[in-house]
């Protein structure tokens, strides 16, 4: 385990390396002391391959998410588990696209990934996984995810705090004895807001506060994303997305209350 | 190839998700074709639940780590103390009603968006409408009933909500996308914009094993097909039911003796022989009972 104070979490970056670029920048000036990413470096936009050198040279560390379990071992599809044939066309095609355009080199290393990092927040013991300490690709809502539930994930792997990712929606909430769960969002795409900012989150303990969690709101050049992705062919139904802030595809997921919440 | 019940393999609860309940026993206003525990306005074989029975079971679910609660019957809305019932249950977690949508009351659908309004937790609806037209549905549900549940969708959704259309599958399963595209434009048609919706298969019990057939001697699970499976897509490994008696295993099994497993939760978390033709079914399809946004899904 290790100790450190302040550290910023990176939820799925689904290819977004202009995104992850402007966080890694945005956490540095915040004094971040340390850097992670929960999982699902690929899928969504272009040019997988460009992500995992920004990775390398600023000392990101990752743990496995069901994406890049299924582009390590080249599986069919990406794990997400729609049933909606709409949902499951374009995530089809976004996964056969990430696949391709991953080298072996790089799946190699997401073979490599780790599917839980513990570290030491001051005196807090903190689990990073991607959707839940029990399964990889486990959502874990805001709206379907009862307190008692959470409260057993701590108490069942030893943690004072969990943070995860994969629904694509940040949330937090405080439990009893001083322990917290925290979804941290994305950097990969908006979060169906109808704002073209992503997410990243940073926690922060002081004995005189206690843990911090700051949700940070991240402009990056989502312009030049989406051209690059329409110049990738991808389709525009993701683009939309980019531009809009709104998902539009693979909503199926969402519970009533999320889904309300965007447009679509 | 048939197997002898030594060979029955067991499977073990791995952790309480969900919490169902069968809240107004077998009692409802229809009387499906398909019903897999024969529900009916005069099935009086299990009762209703009360406000305090739940209660008891929701303090009960805390220390055990319930994350979801379901609500189904017979149909729900007929326990007169329903909507109290599930605005309590939004105070402990997200609460799932299973409803014919035939019986559904502004007042009560009122109270209901002020509660989801206020909770953290989601409170969904899951409307049964077996078919994309009344010439499929009204056959199984009994007539009028497509226009009937169309009606209820329409206010489910004027009162804010998104209802998720939930199917048995009474159409051969190669039609499915056609029924699934004629839902979308149907429900559009009548003002739902995004329509949710499930298809599940029919259960070879009850009434449908009057209607079509039961299962065969060889529709089991065997010990070799649980080698490198999912677990998680078997409902009994990480759900219990309460009904009047007890703490049952699956809402599917109800009326099997052996599906009656304790007096409360925690006794009732021993594994179980997955020994029925609708454990098989359960086995084929996967995590059918769940809402899309809580289902696990089958491993590579």
């Amino acid at each position: 385990m290790k100790a450190t104070s302040r550290v910023a979490l990176f939820g799925g970056i689904y290819s977004n390396y202009l995104a992850l670029e402007a966080a890694i920048q945005d956490a540095r000036r915040r004094k971040a002391d340390a850097l992670y990413c929960l999982g699902d470096l690929g899928a969504f936009g272009p040019h997988p391959d460009r992500v995992f050198p920004l990775l390398a040279a600023q000392g990101v560390h990752c743990v496995q998410g069901n994406y890049d379990e299924s582009i390590a071992r080249e599986l069919a599809d990406c794990q997400c588990g729609y049933t909606d044939p709409r949902d499951n066309h374009f995530a089809q095609i976004s996964y056969d696209y990430t696949l391709a355009k991953t080298s072996s080199h790089n799946k190699a290393y997401l073979r490599s990934l780790p599917q839980e990092i513990r570290l030491e927040l001051g005196p807090l013991r903190l689990l990073l996984c991607h959707g839940s300490p029990r399964r990889t690709n486990e959502f874990l809502w805001e709206s379907t995810t009862s307190t008692a539930f959470l409260t057993h994930l701590l108490h069942t792997y030893n943690a004072d705090v969990i943070a995860t990712t994969h629904t694509g929606l940040k949330w937090r909430r405080s439990l009893a004895n001083n322990r917290h769960y925290v979804n941290v969002g994305v950097l990969g795409r908006p979060e169906n807001d109808g704002r073209t900012s992503v997410w990243y989150t940073l926690l922060e303990y002081s004995p005189a506060q206690g843990l911090t969690i700051e949700f940070v709101p991240l402009v990056y050049d989502h312009q030049r994303l989406a051209r690059e992705m329409r110049a990738e062919g991808l389709p525009e139904e993701f683009v939309a997305t980019t531009l809009t802030g709104w998902w539009t595809t693979c909503l199926e997921v969402l519970p009533g209350k999320e889904r309300k919440r965007g447009r679509y | 190839m048939s197997h002898s019940p030594s060979e029955t393999p067991r499977v073990a609860i791995s952790h309480l998700d969900d919490l169902w309940f069968q809240v107004s026993g077998t009692r409802c206003n229809l009387t499906c074709a398909h019903c897999f525990i024969s529900c009916s306005p005069h099935n009086h074989s299990y009762g209703f639940l009360s406000l305090a029975d739940v209660r008891t079971r929701l303090a009960e679910s805390v220390p055990l780590g319930v994350k979801e609660y379901y609500f189904t019957g017979g149909e729900p809305f007929l326990n007169p103390q329903l909507t109290d019932i599930l605005i309590e249950t939004l105070n402990y977690g997200p609460a799932t009603v299973l409803t014919n949508g035939t019986v559904l009351k502004d007042e009560w659908l009122e109270r209901l968006a002020a509660a989801d309004a206020a909770s953290l937790y989601s409170l969904e609806f899951r409307v049964s409408i077996d078919g994309c037209t009344a010439e499929m549905n009204d056959p199984v549900r009994g007539a009028g009933t497509f226009a009937r549940a169309l009606a209820g969708v329409e206010k489910l959704v004027a009162f804010g909500f998104l209802p998720i259309i939930t199917a048995a599958r009474v159409w051969p399963e190669g039609d499915d996308q056609r029924v699934l595209g004629e839902f979308v434009r149907v429900l559009a048609a009548r003002g739902y914009e995004r329509p949710r919706l499930k298809i599940l298969p029919t259960l070879k019990l009850g009434a449908e094993a009057q209607r079509t057939c039961g299962y065969a001697h060889d529709e089991r699970i065997t010990p070799q097909m649980l080698e490198d499976f999912d677990h998680r897509q078997l409902v009994c490994e990480h759900s219990r039911i309460v009904t009047d008696r007890g703490v049952h295993v699956c809402p599917i099994l109800i009326e099997s003796p052996e599906s009656l497993l304790g007096s409360s939760l925690s006794a009732a978390l021993a594994p179980f022989a997955v020994g029925h033709g609708a454990c098989y079914t359960c086995y084929q399809y996967g995590a059918i009972c769940a809402n899309p946004s809580s289902a696990a899904r089958l491993q590579e």
